[in-house]
């Protein structure tokens, strides 16, 4: 028999339910994203789980012909983990928001990033609760003024960079809404890595929190002030490639190719493989207006995923023992006539 | 000829007590097994303190292990103990008011001294007077310390590892006192100690010493024989822990069912001892994640559950607790999973080794919404393999998280079990979408039994969206319509009525034909039964209802309940039982309920049952 290999498309992973965001809400154009870089990987549907928690961004699987769980507040990263151990075979992605991953989800966030469990989690982190109707989450900057905090927030906020790097995390990306282009290749990569792949998708709330990415999403200067990261190619961004990213002592620093006799060749290349993870951190925790912000894949760096070391136990174990069924684990206890 | 008397005996109960660092539960494991192996019925039940290391010789740090032998049936590890073995003055202070009146109490003379009673908090240097029991036992002091000590000179080991033989020494005189010979126990310690020959020697050495210091000193105090019990069922047995059962039922469940077992668990006294079991398991293909938390345990287990595994969680009392939102969520998905409670003491921390039947409304209700979810609970040690194995059969077959009920009498007591072979146990057919149901959405159920169909992802044409939201009856679609809602949770209930067509019928024990009928559940059976027989021997007429099936209850259960004049429910608790009862079958309920963190003794159960037949 001919064996046939079936071209996906985005429209073989949207689903029959209308999908129910606020108008304008950035979630549609990552969902849009999503689909793509289904259709692109080429991996059915059906061997596909979309796994989500509790908020906006957590109504997703609904949207999906993949296999699809909603669970509850928190604990869609610990269900994903569950879904991924028990059949490696599936290809997982975790939706989560900034409350649902690292408030009430953050203890299920760190460890199955630790465990480096095959699996993509996209945190729609727009700074806010949208689905309670805004209150401030852990990555509301400090100072905002949301329904909960109305004389502004006396909290430090997350930086889930930070986070996923203290929980030795292997990937890190980032993304932004409306910068469509380098969102597919982020998650893209983010699926082709084996172990846990963080994105923080960096998405506009427009009804309670409109505006908060605006600095950088605004057209005219987007180029500006963010910058494209990709493992092996030089630090250069503006809206005419002019800028880039050199070391400065222990610092980063923003220069202008041609200016000071600055050349392509002095600056940085992206090295998202390495294992040290202090340049990343400092790439990862750039902010404006005096450096960019980066998007693209911060961090990627190829380890053993908890999936796969679970299995590859089970078969050692298996080929050394003799218990190969319950019957012989009955025989193999102290036992006696009576 | 031996002028000493050697009195025979219908079942025995030996208690040996010490320090946790004593070596007790290993010396109380070894005499369990060796008994075990001489035909006798078993039954044991340790007893922990849930100190670590407790400071040495307090009484805070007092480690038990209760063995009941019998030449006959028995069902419990025994009230008070025949014979008790304190190996220092805490250890005679926490458990002289277990010993029977003309029992014997086999002490270490060299740990009975000034400093030893102070730390035991006894005022003066004569511990049985202060207790009042210096006139109803009989002593037998034994330096325990340094006939040890003695028997190993010349094994060049160091002081430490030579007092921690001290254990062996005290179970080859009990072996003495029991005319058990010593080669079973020599062959034990051979498979323990196997790897560490000097620490093989030494142990065998000083058990030998020990049973020769009883018999030629003559001690003075009669020896006992037990015989063989007849009662014993032919063929092979083994003696197992609760928690172990617990652990190989849902092992044998997954291999009957064809599936992958798989638990999500995080540590929590005291059922522990199943992820344990579990996770040695590999050989057998069984996965286990050791969760960052409970709610992790359980979520994670829901997930694999998800994807297509035999799913189990286990936990005790709190950890249930922190499970209760995703138990929600595996009621609303409908999807299969088996939740081991074993209950402890509480509220909260409680009394983390101690053993209560208090988690049983928590079990039943213990979740936001209309949530039913089949409960359960196992009789006795070994029955736990059963009842884990059924737990996963109605799991898979209705696809319904079920919760299973043990605790820490049936967990970390044992009993003897008779082997089972697999195909021996029933058929579990899970409830798969089958071929030619393509597109089916994620509510379509068997009209009769309510039951959803279970599609596993990887499959092609049944991707399904499921979820905690309520979904609509026909579409699958998330709706929150007023009418749609009731009938979801009506179907679900109905779902959860429609086992009791799948589950036995209660049995009625003892006297049928009795006005009394005594009502229990769980871990309580030994106990009931035990007084029940004894009481009935005795002239009267009681009948005994036993649960382990709660929701649903049997369907006979009305018509049992219903047959009796008066009706005593006795659990280990303030009376949850009583009260489902009360909601499910309206009626008159007497009540005789102890939380005292232990097991019933069947003599206060004998003395309470009987108090209400002279009423």
């Amino acid at each position: 028999m001919e064996s046939i290999i079936k071209q996906y498309t985005a429209k073989d992973y949207k689903s029959d339910q209308s999908v129910r965001w606020c108008p304008g809400c950035g979630d549609y154009a990552l969902l849009n994203t999503l689909q793509k870089v289904m259709a692109e990987l080429g991996i059915p549907p059906h061997e596909t789980a979309v796994v989500s928690g509790i908020g906006c961004s957590s109504r997703l699987p609904y949207y999906s012909t993949a296999y699809g769980f909603h669970t509850i507040h928190g604990r869609g990263a610990a269900v994903a983990t569950g879904i991924k151990v028990a059949n490696p075979r599936l290809t997982v992605w975790q939706i989560t928001g900034d409350g649902d991953c690292l408030a009430i989800g953050g203890n299920h966030f760190i460890h199955s990033v630790r465990r480096n469990v095959d699996m993509n989690v996209l945190i729609f982190n727009n700074q806010i609760y949208g689905l309670t109707k805004g209150q401030y989450s852990p990555t509301t900057k400090k100072g905002f003024i949301t329904k909960s905090s109305p004389f502004g927030t006396v909290e430090r906020p997350f930086r889930p960079a930070e986070l996923t790097f203290g929980a030795r995390g292997a990937f890190f990306g980032r993304l932004l809404d409306v910068d469509l282009k380098s969102s597919q290749m982020v998650m893209m990569a983010a699926a082709k890595h084996k172990g846990t792949s963080v994105v923080e998708c960096l998405v506009n709330c427009v009804i309670f929190n409109d505006g908060a990415h605006s600095w950088l999403s605004e057209k005219e200067n987007r180029y500006d002030r963010l910058i494209i990261l990709e493992h092996g190619k030089p630090m250069i961004f503006g809206k005419n490639n002019d800028k880039g990213l050199v070391l400065d002592g222990f610092n980063l620093k923003v220069v202008t190719i041609g200016e000071n006799g600055i050349t392509e060749n002095d600056i940085l290349v992206h090295d998202a493989q390495c294992e040290d993870t202090t340049l990343q951190m400092k790439l990862a925790m750039m902010e404006g207006p005096d450096f960019p912000v980066a998007v693209g894949v911060i961090r990627d760096v190829a380890d053993e995923s908890y999936d796969e070391a679970v299995e590859n136990q089970i078969l050692e174990i298996q080929s050394k023992s003799k218990i190969k069924t319950f019957d012989d684990l009955i025989d193999s206890c102290e036992q006696w006539e009576m | 000829m031996d002028k000493r008397k050697t009195t025979e005996l219908e079942n025995v109960v030996v208690r040996f007590t010490g320090d946790s660092g004593d070596g007790m539960q290993l010396t109380g494991t070894l005499f369990s097994n060796l008994s075990a192996i001489l035909g006798n019925e078993i039954s044991t039940f340790p007893d922990f303190p849930s100190e670590i290391r407790a400071p040495q010789g307090t009484v805070g740090g007092v480690s038990g292990f209760q063995v009941n032998l019998g030449a006959q049936k028995i069902y419990t590890p025994g009230d008070d103990a025949d014979v008790l073995v304190a190996m220092n003055p805490a250890a005679l202070k926490v458990n002289a008011k277990a010993v029977k009146k003309g029992g014997v109490i086999i002490f270490d003379t060299d740990s009975f001294q000034k400093s030893d009673f102070t730390k035991a908090g006894f005022v003066t240097e004569n511990p049985f007077e202060e207790l009042g029991i210096s006139e109803t036992i009989q002593l037998i002091p034994a330096s325990l310390s340094s006939l040890t000590t003695a028997s190993l000179e010349g094994f060049g080991l160091d002081t430490k590892t030579v007092l921690r033989s001290k254990n062996m020494f005290a179970l080859g005189l009990i072996c003495w006192l029991f005319n058990r010979p010593i080669d079973q126990a020599s062959a034990f310690l051979t498979r323990k100690f196997g790897k560490k020959p000097s620490v093989l020697e030494a142990n065998i050495k000083v058990l030998t010493d020990g049973f020769n210091y009883g018999h030629n000193l003559h001690l003075a105090v009669s020896t006992y024989t037990l015989s063989k019990s007849e009662d014993v069922v032919k063929g092979k047995y083994t003696l197992i822990a609760g928690n172990k059962a617990t652990a190989w039922g849902l092992v044998a469940a997954a291999q009957k069912s064809g599936l992958q077992l798989f638990l999500g668990s995080y540590p929590i006294t005291p059922a522990t001892d199943i992820m344990q079991e579990l996770a040695l398991r590999k050989d057998l293909g069984v996965k286990v994640v050791q969760a960052e938390d409970e709610i992790a345990g359980i979520s994670i287990a829901l997930g694999a559950a998800f994807a297509g595994s035999l799913a189990a969680t286990s936990t005790s009392g709190p950890g249930l607790a922190l499970k209760s939102e995703a138990i929600g969520l595996a009621v609303m998905a409908e999807l299969p999973i088996v939740i081991v409670d074993v209950m402890r003491g509480g509220p909260s921390t409680g009394l983390p080794t101690k053993t209560e039947q208090t988690d049983l409304l928590q079990a039943l209700y213990g979740r936001n919404g209309e949530s039913p979810v089949v409960v359960m609970a196992a009789g006795s040690p070994d029955d736990c393999f059963h009842y884990a194995y059924m737990a996963s059969k109605i799991a898979l077959e209705h696809m319904t998280p079920v919760i299973l009920l043990t605790d820490t009498f049936l967990g970390n007591g044992t009993s003897l079990w008779q082997l089972p072979k697999l195909s021996e146990l029933p058929e579990i057919k899970p409830n798969y979408a089958q071929p030619g149901m393509e597109g089916l959405n994620v509510t379509a159920r068997n009209e009769t039994t309510k039951v959803r169909y279970w599609t596993i992802p990887g499959t092609e044409g049944f991707a399904q969206r499921n979820g905690g939201l309520e979904k609509d009856y026909n579409t699958g679609s998330i709706t929150s319509e007023p009418l749609n809602h009731e009938k979801m949770v009506a179907t679900r209930q109905a779902k959860i009525d429609y086992i009791n067509n799948y589950i036995p019928e209660l049995e009625v024990e003892g006297d049928k034909d009795a006005d009394l009928l005594v009502i229990g559940w769980g871990s309580t059976h030994g106990h009931l039964i035990s007084a029940v027989n004894s009481l009935n021997k005795n002239g009267n007429k009681v009948a005994l209802a036993h649960f382990n099936y709660i929701n649903p209850l049997p369907k006979n259960a009305e018509e049992v309940i219903k047959r009796y004049k008066k009706v005593l429910v006795c659990e280990l608790n303030s009376g949850q039982f009583a009260t489902y009862l009360r909601s499910k079958v309206p009626g008159e309920y007497l009540q005789y309920n102890k939380v005292q963190g232990q097991p019933f003794k069947v003599a206060e159960l004998e003395e309470a049952i009987q108090l209400i037949i002279n009423k």
